[in-house]
């Protein structure tokens, strides 16, 4: 492996890691900030995504719709304290998907939540499959489509993954 | 019929909590109702365009299968092995070239669930195998009535139930004709547990008052009032209901804000940075911007502006729900249709801007009334009265009275 790529790996792990840390420790405010302008934020399940149905429980096309998104749980939307725990890992970067101005990479993910009265559940586990480009001298995420395993959400989804 | 419990009063604006709680009259609804003379959705005649494909479901808790046959008929039967129960079809969709076949005993079935062989029939070597007086005609998989509506199929285990046309009634039909003017294209799907009864999960639907209270984003951004035109139509049976707004119609917003002053779903400051998701357009040209209809028991359209689902609530036990929903589209949609769907389902679904709440209140309920239900205590269904007749106004809990008034009918309640 090349030094570069090594660093690449690195700086790849930093970014999964402080993306998970800002959903877990309720930073939402700070959660657009990993996306570009233009940025596409979908969840889907495998179910969907492997049949090439587009839909998405979260839809965006823009980071104003993410903060537009966090907005909405801060000021609108009605739901049970709660929080998550991000396990990403298995962070790949297949040299195919690289250009000189960005690359693909997916990671494995699951999230255990947390409700208030301490019920802990295995609230989701998927892939994130996502483009990734340099921009204001950082790593920032293009696109990143969320696939779940399983179709079935508990109760509801509020906090972003 | 046993009575089940004593009704608290000759109204359907009492709801005794028990009927939300009770594993008895759980048990009792699944046979009465999901097994009895009502139609139940099953499928969307366009997830099974070809002879051979199929799908699962449920009729409440009862597992089924949905076949298009070689016939080129929809066909739907109890998966339920007749040899000794086991589920026929495994998996949840599919194509199949060949009938169905048990992997248990590879007893095999036709499309439209005909027992066409049995394994081993006449044993081996001259030994063992079936009697001479079993009759494969006599051992085939259990069938369902189907019917079709506007592109969906329905079906029911009863000989009871009047035609699906009938069943629906020329109103409800008419509303639900509105929305399916096309061939339906599926955009994807999601489901929903749900820690409540089904029921609750119902009445939600059925509750135009909720919507701009508890959603709070619906007013915020005033997508939809209960000061905006609109109201509710209640079949005559109660069973079935559609409400609707026209919130493109101008209101007197300084009003509106008055008559929402002190409620707590009115926020000031929100505004949306990127509010494409809202480019709305009036695709039917009726004017009606949201209306949310149900067939009772367990099925709902929805079309909130441009996103259009239909939802299946299934029964899991009588505190767990499954909350099924299709989101659909139309094969003649253009790019810019099919994106603008995408963006409004953000209003929907389990993240919904506007539903995620209904994912949590039946559970808040089914939490709250624990005790209460034991203590004979029950629930006030007044707004609008006491009677289940349309109204031109969502200011009211009509339609959820009409639901009550057919389900004790069916539950001798």
């Amino acid at each position: 492996m090349e030094l570069a790529e090594v660093a690449r790996h690195i700086e790849l792990g930093d970014l999964y890691t402080a993306y998970a840390a800002c959903l877990d420790s309720d930073a939402l405010e700070r959660w657009p900030d990993f996306f570009t302008e233009d940025c596409h934020y979908r969840i889907a399940s495998a179910e969907n995504y492997e049949a090439g149905m587009p839909l998405g429980l979260i839809y965006a096309t823009s980071r104003d719709m993410l903060h537009d998104r966090v907005s909405a749980l801060r000021e609108a939307n009605i739901y049970e304290p709660q929080r998550y725990r991000h396990v990403i890992s298995g962070v790949s970067i297949p040299n195919e998907g690289s250009t000189s101005d960005g690359l693909d990479a997916s990671a494995s993910f699951i999230v255990v939540r947390t409700m208030q009265d301490g019920a802990m559940t295995v609230f989701a586990a998927g892939r994130y499959i996502d483009r990734i480009v340099k921009s204001d001298g950082g790593w920032k995420f293009a696109s990143k489509i969320v696939v779940l395993d399983s179709r079935r959400i508990d109760t509801l989804l509020a906090i972003p993954l | 019929m046993t009575q089940l419990l004593e009704w608290p009063d000759h109204s359907n604006s009492r709801i005794p909590y028990r009927v939300f709680a009770d594993p008895e009259i759980y048990r009792t609804e699944l046979d009465r109702i999901f097994l009895g003379a009502t139609w139940q959705y099953l499928a969307l005649v366009a997830e099974l365009p070809q002879p051979g494909d199929f799908k699962t479901t449920f009729l409440g808790e009862t597992p089924v299968i949905v076949t298009r046959g070689e016939d080129g008929e929809v066909h739907a039967m109890v998966n339920r092995c007749a040899h000794r129960g086991n589920l026929v079809c495994l998996k949840e969709r599919g194509h199949t070239k060949d009938g169905l076949t048990c992997v248990y005993h590879s007893w095999r079935y036709d499309l439209a669930g005909n027992l066409q062989s049995v394994a081993f029939r006449r044993g081996v070597g001259g030994k063992g195998g079936m009697p001479d007086s079993f009759q494969l005609e006599e051992h085939g998989l259990k069938k369902l009535r189907t019917d079709e509506f506007a592109g969906l199929v329905f079906g029911t285990l009863s000989p009871d139930a009047p035609p699906l046309a009938e069943y629906l009634g020329n109103q409800i039909g008419s509303h639900i004709g509105r929305v399916f003017r096309g061939k339906p294209k599926i955009l994807g799907t999601t489901s929903q547990i749900l820690h409540n009864n089904w029921k609750l999960y119902f009445e939600n639907v059925k509750d135009t008052y909720h919507a701009s209270l508890l959603h709070t984003f619906f007013t915020t951004f005033r997508v939809s009032r209960l000061t905006n035109p609109g109201g509710v139509t209640v079949a005559d049976s109660g069973a079935h209901h559609f409400s609707y707004t026209y919130g493109g119609k101008p209101i007197d917003q300084a009003a509106s804000d008055a008559a929402y002053a002190g409620v707590q779903s009115l926020r000031d400051g929100v505004s949306l940075r990127d509010p494409r998701f809202l480019d709305v357009v009036d695709e039917i040209g009726d004017g009606i911007t949201l209306q949310i209809l149900s067939v009772f028991p367990n099925f709902v359209l929805q079309q909130i502006n441009n996103a259009i689902a239909v939802r299946l609530i299934l029964p899991k036990g009588p505190d767990e729900t499954e909350l099924q929903w299709t989101y659909i589209g139309f094969e003649d949609d253009d790019a810019a249709m099919t994106e603008r769907r995408l963006q409004q389902a953000n209003l929907v679904g389990p993240a919904g801007y506007v539903s995620m709440e209904d994912g949590a209140v039946g559970g808040f309920v089914q939490r709250a009334i624990k005790g209460g239900e034991a203590e004979g205590e029950h629930s006030i269904i007044e707004m609008g009265g006491f009677d289940h007749a349309s109204q031109d106004t969502r200011a009211t809990e009509a339609s959820i009275r009409g639901f009550w008034h057919a389900y004790r009918g069916m539950m001798g309640l």
